[in-house]
């Protein structure tokens, strides 16, 4: 499959809505482990997002350069944790595709494990800690793994985003061990980790555009 | 919930263009940057600058400190959200002398990452050396084994005062580090949550809790606390918060200590001098004597009712940096 720019954008406005959408249920989850205030962090994030694209990335043509407006941006708007976060996911994913005006299978596959791997590596959390990185690491593997036995995108990445709705759910079962949340100890048990939740949608949106604009094109 | 607002969007951006226009002989915003505040009295050259940071919701922390004697300039953050490495960039570059700046913020994984970016690139873009030091001191958001998971609290104030004169007194950066480090080794804190703020934005309460339940050792973004049981008096409760304290950090007969008890927005002065009047008997029945003492809203939770109790106990150093005068627009000591 081919991607590029224009496609980031317009999924990059999906997003935006989806943020707005699921606001109010993303704060639910965080009023239970943290301050409850996720949803409206991940929305101011992605509303600044959002009159990005319609303005000075309306023309953008180099999907790397698109990218890395997208993470200063939401950095610049939100700080909080998932800032610096996000933003190094996106700026690691545009380091993966510089250069690119056509992205095709592997770049993107390239794409998705450096914003998951960057993500990482900023807040050094693990698996098992009960936090979106209990959605995008087995994501990564999964997509690793998956694409190096088919080398089709599409597919792949299907079953990275189910192994990654898998590491979401686990977080209902586990003890917190990073960000606020970790000073709640046993308590956390039973609730859904809002991070891993927002991450999920992040990915499955994804896959939904991708299968969308794929029937559109059929 | 009931609140004076105008746009939920907006509360950060209003309350800054107020505390701005308010207090003209103090504060200044950048035209960098519209969340990065900066004082606007001379300092003097050489001086190491100080930056504070955090969230907005703890007034009169952050904003409120930045003054002569205490810190020379905030990055503001949205409501309980770090400020992005942006505003904190901006503070740092205007409040450097030539001595370098130091960082003082709370421990929490965001401020942590906005932070350290921050003096990734003042280092590397601006060559200004920055210096950092955290506040750990709510005893009761880690064990004493894991002291450096420990989040800051209304502690933060007394390390605010201690690294504000050391930089007064003339210190260079590593000895402005040294001492705030030293003043956040020497404090702990603890409090007790009777009612939750709401976020502006969603309306919601920030935990839930009963009409008759307290909760010991709630954070003060209304992250939940340790227990939660039911209401005790203000007595039970100074007893509980200054026993913790004393047992995680060792105050012989004798030491002197400064003392903060501090509302978290809701409370009224009359509770917080009933619980400092209880705090008094206690550390003077144990020989402890207390050489200044604080009490009032220091640094809140929005509407959040509760209380917390600071000690951070003094050495010559320290005693000497809580004597220094402060003039802020939210807090004066002459």
């Amino acid at each position: 499959m081919e991607f590029t720019a224009k496609d980031f954008r317009d999924y990059f406005k999906v997003i935006v809505d989806m943020i707005e959408e699921q606001k109010d249920y993303l704060c639910e989850l965080d009023r239970k482990l943290g301050d409850g205030d996720h949803g409206v962090t991940m929305s101011i994030g992605w509303q600044a997002i959002g009159k990005k694209l319609d303005n000075e990335l309306a023309d953008e043509e180099d999907s790397a350069k698109l990218n890395i407006t997208v993470g200063k941006t939401f950095l610049s708007a939100v700080g909080s944790s998932v800032g610096p976060l996000y933003a190094t996911g996106f700026m690691r994913g545009a380091k993966a595709i510089k250069n690119k005006p056509v992205l095709h299978d592997s770049d993107l596959k390239d794409y998705w494990v450096a914003f998951g791997n960057g993500i990482q590596e900023r807040g050094q959390a693990e698996v098992g800690d009960k936090t979106m990185i209990d959605t995008l690491i087995p994501f990564v593997d999964g997509l690793e793994k998956s694409f190096s036995e088919s080398q089709n995108f599409l597919d792949a990445f299907n079953k990275a985003v189910v192994a990654g709705e898998k590491g979401m759910k686990s977080t209902k079962d586990i003890i917190s061990k990073r960000g606020r949340s970790s000073r709640l100890g046993e308590r956390s048990v039973g609730a859904q980790d809002p991070g891993a939740t927002s991450a999920y949608l992040i990915i499955s949106t994804f896959l939904e555009f991708v299968e969308q604009r794929i029937e559109k094109v059929s | 919930m009931k609140k004076l607002i105008n746009n939920p969007q907006n509360v950060v951006e209003e309350m800054v263009e107020g505390y701005v226009k308010a207090h003209p002989n103090h504060i200044k915003q950048l035209p960098e940057n519209d969340r990065a505040l900066v004082t606007n009295r001379t300092t003097k050259d050489g001086k190491v600058g100080v930056l504070i940071g955090g969230g907005s919701g703890h007034e009169p922390g952050f904003l409120g400190y930045v003054g002569d004697g205490m810190a020379d300039g905030v990055a503001v953050g949205n409501i309980f959200a770090s400020p992005s490495p942006d505003p904190i960039l901006e503070v740092t570059k205007a409040i450097d002398k030539g001595a370098g700046v130091v960082y003082l913020y709370g421990n929490y994984a965001g401020d942590v990452m906005n932070f350290g970016m921050a003096a990734e690139m003042a280092d590397l873009e601006e060559d200004i050396q920055v210096g950092m030091a955290l506040a750990t001191d709510d005893v009761a958001s880690a064990p004493k084994e894991e002291k450096e998971k420990r989040r800051g609290i209304a502690g933060e104030f007394f390390i605010y005062k201690a690294t504000g004169a050391a930089a007064d007194f003339g210190y260079n950066l590593a000895d402005v580090v040294r001492v705030a480090r030293k003043a956040n080794e020497n404090t702990r804190s603890m409090g007790v949550g009777l009612s939750p703020c709401y976020l502006p934005q969603t309306g919601k309460p920030s935990f839930e809790i009963g009409e008759d339940e307290m909760e010991i050792g709630l954070g003060h973004h209304g992250e939940q606390g340790i227990e939660k049981g039911p209401i005790q008096s203000a007595d039970a409760v100074a007893d509980r918060l200054v026993n913790d304290i004393l047992a995680d950090i060792e105050i012989n007969k004798g030491e002197k200590v400064a003392v903060l008890v501090n509302g978290l927005g809701a409370t009224p002065r009359m509770d917080l001098y009933i619980v400092y009047r209880r705090v008094e008997q206690i550390l003077s029945e144990l020989g402890i004597e207390i050489y200044r003492s604080y009490v009032g809203d220091y640094i809140t939770s929005l509407e959040m009712g509760g209380v917390s109790v600071t000690l951070m106990k003094l050495d010559e150093e320290l005693e000497k940096t809580i004597d220094h005068p402060v003039d802020c627009p939210m807090f004066v000591q002459k």
